[in-house]
């Protein structure tokens, strides 16, 4: 509630600041003519406004960071905190209690000795909200001050702005960065405590994936993580079936409508394609272990197999490759139609028939995009978790037999994830490292994919 | 407005004729009633203001306008005799016969004997390796352009430079052993001195083939052809011997083009 307040007061001083360093820049300029002014008078006004706000803002999330810190410790300090549990799990939801009354967002507490605390917390979270309002409009109003009597009519307030403007894109840009590091930390770290207790090349080559999460967490029975069964699944049903199904279907399709569709064909079936990518997975998920698994399994009982199983890695593999035709067909359909003009002419002027065109000049010509394409499209089919998690199994086989249940690196990082261990069991750690091998194949194949297509934009530049 | 024919244009043996030749992209009418015998053992150049419809006309004659959705061709093109634009006409042999060099050198990214050999495969010309290496060597020394390539057959086509490439498309134009050749503007995009060795090489190949060239240089049409066709609008103004056209044109636009003083 008072942070809203706090940002609403420095964005109206920061207008006033505006306003007034405007209005101080314009005397200057009646004063002494435009030509003599470095910049124009709202520039001025923004430089203000940017010192009025900026350190009112930075200040404010400094503070709500280190606010909450200094309250509990204020409050810790407090005599009635004395006779508080030492016990980490009670002590803190008794804390907890005490700062839910005390900002008015639970009505009263349960817990006696919790009443004591509230007292101290509402005086300390009073203390401090008053300090940091304080603090923030001083740095504020010295912010202003300090700007404002910088304004002379040379005063190069625009390259200030400019320079401001730089930076928070700058900042905008490295958060994303820096987001993609945080999390490959994480999970470096994670994975780290997990190859601690579990062995990297029984992990990487073990042919036997069982983990139980119910075990005991201090030594756990390193045959039971091996997850080449894992990596085969995955590889089975988003790299091999799921591109059978992808790459004829896109290519073709791609070559479809750049060679043969008429442009109001081209003009609907491609945004229907598209659309086809905007589907949510989950979606075809439904498709896959609602329509496409009973289908398979009635096909292979009329077939004359025995108790075959529901969940099947055809099934999952064949509504992914469905999926992932977008992803193929558009690369595809952008690398040929990047073949210059001249090239399908050059082969139709020799006696090439269209489709001779396309097999011999357009594809082999495209052919840099479209194994770029087929590489981005196969990061995103092992990537992917949603069709696999409702249609394929969690049971790891390590089988060459479509028909049969096959878990994959997702599926065992959601099981891993939500399953009942405690969150150091290794079983529930090895999700981490299923992970990480997960994003350096990932990141590898898009490495490798971007450079191809850089490479083959150079070639026709 | 009829075509302006020289009086001592004595031609007997047309190879290509074109009788009343009209050209349209949708409604919009690029070529006019044209006329013309392209002889058998000379180069005709194709000369005209730009947007006059020279290449719209140069494609009608191996029916590469079929490629472009909205063109239509009405009238009537022969090809020793047979009409190319019949329903029986088989364009891949049509093709094979009327060869085309473009403006823009466009070999294929492939290696060089690759973009020879292509050609010959796709109209089965060869039994074997041996016949094949054989048509490209060929091919390429009548390109002029074996001694430069023959120790690198196998590096791409688009290594080469802007000059060899154009060449190089000669050479896969002639692999397939046409009866014409349709260049357009095909010295555009070269310097001085390549476009020189094309014009050798035009030469060359003249009495072999019967050769149309599209040109915007009227130096270039004066050295290499022996028949000129002046386009404007969409109209073949006049038509001749080389020679006439240029010291004698009988219609004024002729003139001012010739002399420059057009537009
Ligand atoms: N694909 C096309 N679609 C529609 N109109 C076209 C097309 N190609 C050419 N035209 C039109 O036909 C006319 C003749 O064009 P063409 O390319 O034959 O001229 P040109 O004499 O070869 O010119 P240039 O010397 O500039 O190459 C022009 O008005 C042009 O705009
Ligand atoms: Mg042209």
């Amino acid at each position: 509630m008072s942070l809203t307040i706090l940002l609403l007061l420095a964005l109206g001083l920061g207008l006033a600041g505006w306003l007034a360093a405007r209005s101080r820049a314009w005397a200057f300029r009646r004063a002494s003519g435009a030509s003599a002014m470095a910049a124009l008078p709202s520039y001025h006004g923004w430089y203000v406004a940017l010192w009025i706000v900026v350190p009112m803002v930075l200040f404010i999330a400094l503070w709500s960071i280190v606010g909450p810190h200094l309250v509990s410790q204020h409050v810790l300090a407090s005599p009635a905190a004395a006779d508080l549990p030492a016990f980490g799990f009670q002590r803190e939801s008794m804390l907890a209690e005490a700062r839910a009354v005390a900002m008015g967002t639970a009505p009263a507490v349960f817990n006696d000795q919790a009443r004591a605390l509230v007292e101290p917390y509402r005086e300390a979270i009073g203390r401090y909200q008053a300090i940091g309002i304080v603090v923030t409009l001083i740095l504020g109003f010295l912010g202003g001050v300090w700007a404002f009597l910088r304004i002379k009519p040379d005063f190069a307030a625009r390259t200030r702005v400019e320079r401001t403007i730089m930076v928070v894109l700058l900042l905008a840009s490295l958060v994303a960065i820096l987001t993609t590091l945080g999390i490959f930390a994480s999970l470096v770290f994670e994975t780290i405590r997990f190859f601690g207790m579990v062995n990297p090349i029984d992990f990487l080559f073990g042919t036997h994936w069982g983990p139980d999460p119910m075990s005991s967490a201090a030594n756990p029975d390193p045959s039971r993580y091996g997850a080449i069964p894992l990596f085969w699944g995955t590889i089975y049903i988003g790299a091999i079936i799921a591109m059978i199904v992808a790459i004829p279907l896109g290519l073709m399709s791609a070559i479809y409508l750049t060679q043969y569709a008429r442009p109001s064909v081209r003009a609907w079936v491609k945004p229907a394609l598209e659309i086809l990518a905007g589907v949510p997975t989950v979606v075809y998920g439904y498709f896959a272990a609602l329509t496409v698994a009973p289908a398979i399994r009635d096909l292979a009982l009329a077939a004359g197999m025995s108790n075959p199983s529901s969940e099947s890695a055809l099934a999952a593999g064949l509504v992914m490759g469905v999926m992932i035709i977008p992803f193929v067909s558009s690369m595809a359909d952008d690398s040929i139609a990047a073949v210059p003009q001249a090239m399908r002419d050059g082969s139709l002027a020799m006696g090439a028939t269209t489709s001779e065109t396309i097999r011999r000049v357009l594809v082999p010509a495209a052919l840099p995009g479209i194994v770029a394409g087929i590489m981005l499209a196969i990061s995103r089919a092992i990537g992917e978790t949603m069709i696999v998690v409702m249609a394929a199994s969690t049971a790891a086989n390590l089988s060459a037999n479509p028909l049969e249940a096959m878990t994959t690196v997702t599926v065992q990082i959601v099981a891993m994830l939500t399953g009942e261990g405690s969150f150091d069991h290794p079983a529930t750690l090895s999700a981490f490292a299923l992970g990480f091998v997960l994003f350096l194949v990932t990141l590898g194949l898009n490495f490798i994919a971007l450079r191809v297509v850089k490479r083959f934009r150079e070639a026709y530049e | 407005m009829v075509t302006v024919i020289h009086p001592n244009l004595d031609d007997t043996e047309a190879k290509m004729s074109a009788r009343d030749v009209s050209v349209f992209y949708g409604d919009k009418m690029a070529i006019d009633h044209v006329s013309i015998d392209i002889p058998t053992k000379y180069v005709t150049a194709f000369i005209g203001p730009s947007g006059c419809g020279k290449s719209t006309f140069l494609r009608t004659l191996n029916r590469m306008n079929d490629t472009i959705p909205s063109a239509r061709v009405e009238g009537e093109i022969v090809l020793d005799g047979e009409d190319i634009y019949r329903s029986k006409m088989d364009v891949v042999q049509l093709r094979a016969r009327v060869g085309m060099v473009f403006q823009k050198p466009n070999p294929f990214p492939k290696t060089i004997y690759e973009n020879i050999a292509y050609g010959p495969r796709i109209h089965g010309l060869a039994e074997g390796k041996q016949e094949l290496d054989a048509i490209v060597e060929t091919s390429l020394q009548r390109a002029g352009l074996w001694n430069e390539v023959k120790d690198r057959l196998e590096d791409s086509g688009t290594a080469l430079s802007g000059g060899q490439q154009q060449r190089l498309c000669i050479a896969r134009a002639i692999a397939v052993d046409p009866e014409v050749i349709l260049m357009d503007e095909p010295c555009s995009a070269l310097d001085p001195i390549a476009t020189a060795k094309i014009e050798e090489l035009i030469d060359e190949l003249n009495g072999r083939y019967a050769i149309v060239i599209v040109t915007h240089s009227m130096q270039q049409a004066a050295r290499v052809s022996q028949r000129t066709a002046f386009f404007h609008l969409g109209k073949m103004v006049e038509y001749g011997r080389t020679s006439d056209i240029f010291t004698n044109p009988l219609e004024e636009r002729t003139k001012d083009y010739i002399t420059g003083r057009y537009g």
